[in-house]
């Protein structure tokens, strides 16, 4: 049995922040799921998606955060107590219909999980999405810990069934990767079969519709509101004229720094974790207690502009202070260090921070950036798409996931990349905008997210440039999902539908499709030629599994490969396509190491003097 | 309670998460409260991977730089990279053998001197603890044990106050039963090697 499923409350377990939240959403009595797998919230849905094999839970791996949270709200809207998880940019990609959910609301529970991720440890921006809980119109919840957000989920669902209206649950990296000892909880029994009942005054947002339904999501807000005032999650620790207001981690780091800067007997800590609408009378009362304040939050001044204001509406004049030069950034994320200095120094109490050691004598350490794995069907096509367009003046846009890794040397292929989908539309532009030859990369779970509508958009007006869709048939950055053009059978699941990227393409009207088989180096090369030659749209389909997955299911026999003494020492293979696998042995000659080369060929094919070879077994 | 902060530093695939899942599980089993935060992005393509556990009564679960009570590598040149996490007052374990990164196993960059590295961290810290880890691994009956040896060593030290049962039944509730004579014994060897460094 999954070990999130097993019903023995009291039990203390460690989690990962992520399974903490999986088994919150389970004991929540959560009957349907839905996601788009992004880091920091992968590990929630891969626990969802085991769980619901095992159970008469629904979890679905969605096309994109879009989907995923229309899904959901029809779910939602038929009674279910239903869970829709992404990471924060995702939320971006979900805003169309969450703008719109949040009047209609829902009539089972409904929880959206945003994972944030301040530092971007693993993002493309950190952008704090507590303003959509603001800017939509959703009552939010925030975690300290790992142990509370499982509890806080349970408390979500219910506000949201109460409210009748999604409530976000916003957490960051360091909830969702951290570790800690939980206490299993009684799990809720599920309601698996929803109802819909026809409501076309609240669920057709038609313009005549939606003015009413404005006017109800403010009224739902003050309800809210009250219920914010009054919840257990907001609370008031130690005593004292010295305030500090906080969310998230960053309560831990206030409250470790209150005591290790003996401030325990005047400071006090109001910490937030029901934060949207805030707790407007708690706060008002928390600051006539003060003779200062300081603001401790993560990411933008979202509590410290509040504060500020309410302090405004109620004559409060004493100092309230957050982010600024010398205090709190905007920046990144936070430190139990950083914290105790800067409440040091706004309380005006002595401190003397650990000295680090002098590090300006150690001699300097080679990086040791992330890389494409060995074997990684990536390299040989990016190597490929250079070797074709050698020569030309070329741009490649390139997407989200691995192969983004390939803007680095020597590969250097990827010049432009904001969001999942952007290679496709940007490629459009910058075709129409230079004289240069566009050729862009993108993954088969990215192109299914948010590539077909640019393709689209390139057909019908007429764009010239070269696609080249990666299919490694998994989501592989995240830890290898599905998407729907895998085969689900390798996952031991029947019942589920497979898209062909090629019909797909082909079907849009496409120009010049081809198919390479990037392990052929030479037959590969001549196939790009002739697409890049093509005028018009041209999609280059380069097919082969992903090598880290493909040696987990062991799907293929691994023959690792050698360098022979025909090696002349010119090093074409390190600089060109520099696979991981390569290294100088003792004689200062290259070779490869048999126990992580997966035997992919491509450095033989590339090797001008034939001197790598298969190793003998 | 005092609180004590140990950072562990490892290369992707040398198993620090379950190391430190391992140190978690003891850590129950002896009633020490813990809190452990891991980043581990993009461990599996060949980066840097760092876990942070504090035990005690701190509340945070991250370490500020300066604030590791103990540092263990496991590997050198990656010790060597956390220093700033150390204050003159911070014990050091480390893995003597190196994992080179990709640019140095191909001659385009250059791997500090271990035996430099050990006298740096020695000359800054209060104390370092160097083991060959992989050769132990290796005699314990697999390299994957490397993990383990430096728990051995670690609990050896006496720095985390851990009692070495605690830490043995840990080990036995996480690791594969395939794998725990090996594992085991890595510890045991870690553990050795440690009081006579
Ligand atoms: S996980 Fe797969 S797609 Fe990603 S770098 Fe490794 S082999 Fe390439
Ligand atoms: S065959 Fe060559 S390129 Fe392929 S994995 Fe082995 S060393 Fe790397």
């Amino acid at each position: 049995m999954h070990k999130l499923l097993q019903d023995r409350p009291g039990e203390k377990i460690m989690l990962l922040g992520n399974e903490a939240i999986a088994r919150g959403a389970v004991e929540a009595g959560v009957a349907f799921a839905t996601t788009y797998p992004g880091t920091p919230s992968s590990e929630i849905s891969l626990n969802l998606f085991q769980m619901s094999q095992e159970s008469d839970l629904y979890f679905e791996y969605s096309t994109n955060e879009k989907v995923a949270l229309e899904v959901a709200a029809a779910a939602a809207n038929s009674g279910l107590r239903t869970f829709c998880m992404m990471k924060h940019v995702g939320l971006n990609v979900a805003a169309d219909p969450l703008m719109t959910l949040a009047y209609v609301g829902v009539t089972g529970g409904m929880v959206i999980l945003s994972a944030d991720d301040p530092a971007m440890f693993s993002s493309q921006n950190e952008q704090d999405n507590r303003y959509y809980a603001k800017f939509g119109n959703l009552p939010m919840m925030e975690p300290s810990s790992v142990a509370e957000a499982k509890d806080m989920i349970k408390d979500a669902f219910d506000l949201s069934e109460s409210l009748k209206q999604p409530v976000l649950l916003r957490t960051t990296t360091r909830i969702n990767h951290s570790n800690a000892f939980v206490t299993f909880g009684e799990i809720k029994p599920r309601n698996t079969k929803g109802r819909f009942e026809r409501d076309p005054h609240r669920c057709v947002t038609v313009p005549a519709v939606s003015r009413g339904l404005h006017v109800k999501v403010l009224e739902k807000m003050k309800t809210a509101a009250r219920l914010s005032d009054d919840s257990s999650y907001n609370f008031v620790q130690g005593k004292g004229p010295l305030g500090i207001i906080t969310n998230g981690v960053s309560f831990y780091y206030a409250a470790d720094a209150v005591k290790d800067l003996k401030l325990t007997d005047r400071a006090k800590i109001l910490r937030l974790g029901f934060s949207n609408p805030l707790p407007r009378k708690m706060i008002a009362d928390f600051l006539a207690g003060c003779e200062k304040v300081l603001v401790v939050e993560e990411g933008e001044p979202f509590m410290e502009e509040a504060v500020k204001a309410i302090a405004q509406e109620q004559g409060i004049t004493i100092p309230i202070k957050g982010k600024s030069d010398d205090l709190f950034s905007r920046l990144f994320e936070y430190d139990p260090a950083m914290v105790r200095e800067k409440m040091a120094a706004f309380f005006s109490v002595p401190y003397t921070p650990k000295t680090v050691v002098d590090t300006s004598d150690v001699p300097e350490i080679p990086m040791r950036p992330p890389n494409l794995c060995s074997g990684c069907s990536h390299r040989a096509t990016f190597y490929e798409v250079k070797q074709a367009a050698k020569g030309m003046d070329v741009i490649c846009p390139n997407d989200i996931g691995c192969y983004t890794l390939g803007f680095l040397p020597p590969l250097s292929t990827g010049d432009f990349v904001i969001c999942m989908g952007s290679s496709v539309s940007s490629s459009c532009g910058f075709s129409k905008a230079t004289d240069q030859k566009v050729v862009s990369f993108i993954g088969d779970s990215t192109f299914f997210h948010s590539g077909i509508t640019g393709l689209v958009n390139a057909v019908f007006n007429h764009h010239n440039f070269t696609l080249v869709i990666l299919e490694n048939d998994i989501t592989a950055m995240t830890g290898h999902q599905p998407h729907p053009g895998v085969d689900m059978e390798r996952f031991g699941l029947s019942g589920y539908g497979r898209i062909n990227i090629e019909q797909l393409v082909r079907a849009i009207g496409v120009g010049h499709v081809s198919i390479i088989k990037p392990f052929k180096v030479q037959k590969s090369i001549d196939t790009i030629k002739e697409a890049l030659a093509f005028k018009g749209v041209s999609v280059i389909i380069s097919q082969e599994p992903c090598a880290l997955y493909a040696k987990s299911l062991k799907l293929k026999k691994i023959r690792p490969f050698m360098v022979s003494d025909k090696c002349v020492d010119h090093r074409d293979c390190i600089t060109t396509i520099a696979c991981p696998s390569f290294y100088l042995d003792k004689d200062n000659r290259v070779a490869i190491d048999a126990n992580t080369c997966v035997g992919c060929a491509v450095c033989a094919q590339i090797c001008p003097e034939n001197a790598i070879r298969p190793l003998k077994q | 309670m005092e609180t004590t902060r140990l950072i562990i530093v490892a290369v992707g695939g040398q198993g620090n998460l379950l190391a430190s899942k391992v140190l978690g599980e003891a850590a129950l089993i002896a009633g020490v409260p813990v809190r452990m935060s891991e980043i581990h992005g993009m461990a599996q393509r060949g980066g840097v991977v760092e876990s942070a556990m504090v035990f005690g009564d701190a509340e945070s679960s991250i370490i500020s730089d300066g604030e590791a009570d103990i540092l263990l590598g496991f590997e050198p040149a990656e010790t060597l990279r956390a220093l700033n996490r150390c204050s003159k007052d911070t014990r050091v374990i480390t893995n003597t053998a190196p994992v080179p990164p990709f640019t140095v196993s191909v001659g385009l960059g250059t791997y500090p001197d271990v035996e430099e590295i050990k006298q740096l961290i020695k000359a800054k810290t209060a104390g370092l603890v160097a083991i060959d880890a992989m050769s132990l691994a290796r005699e314990a009956g697999s390299p994957m044990s490397v993990n383990i040896v430096l728990l051995g060593a670690l609990i050896q030290t006496g720095a985390l106050g851990f009692d070495r049962k605690d830490v043995e039944e840990a080990i036995k509730r996480r690791v594969k039963p395939a794998f725990l004579d090996v594992n085991l014994k890595a510890f045991d060897m870690g553990f050795n090697a440690a009081a006579n460094a």
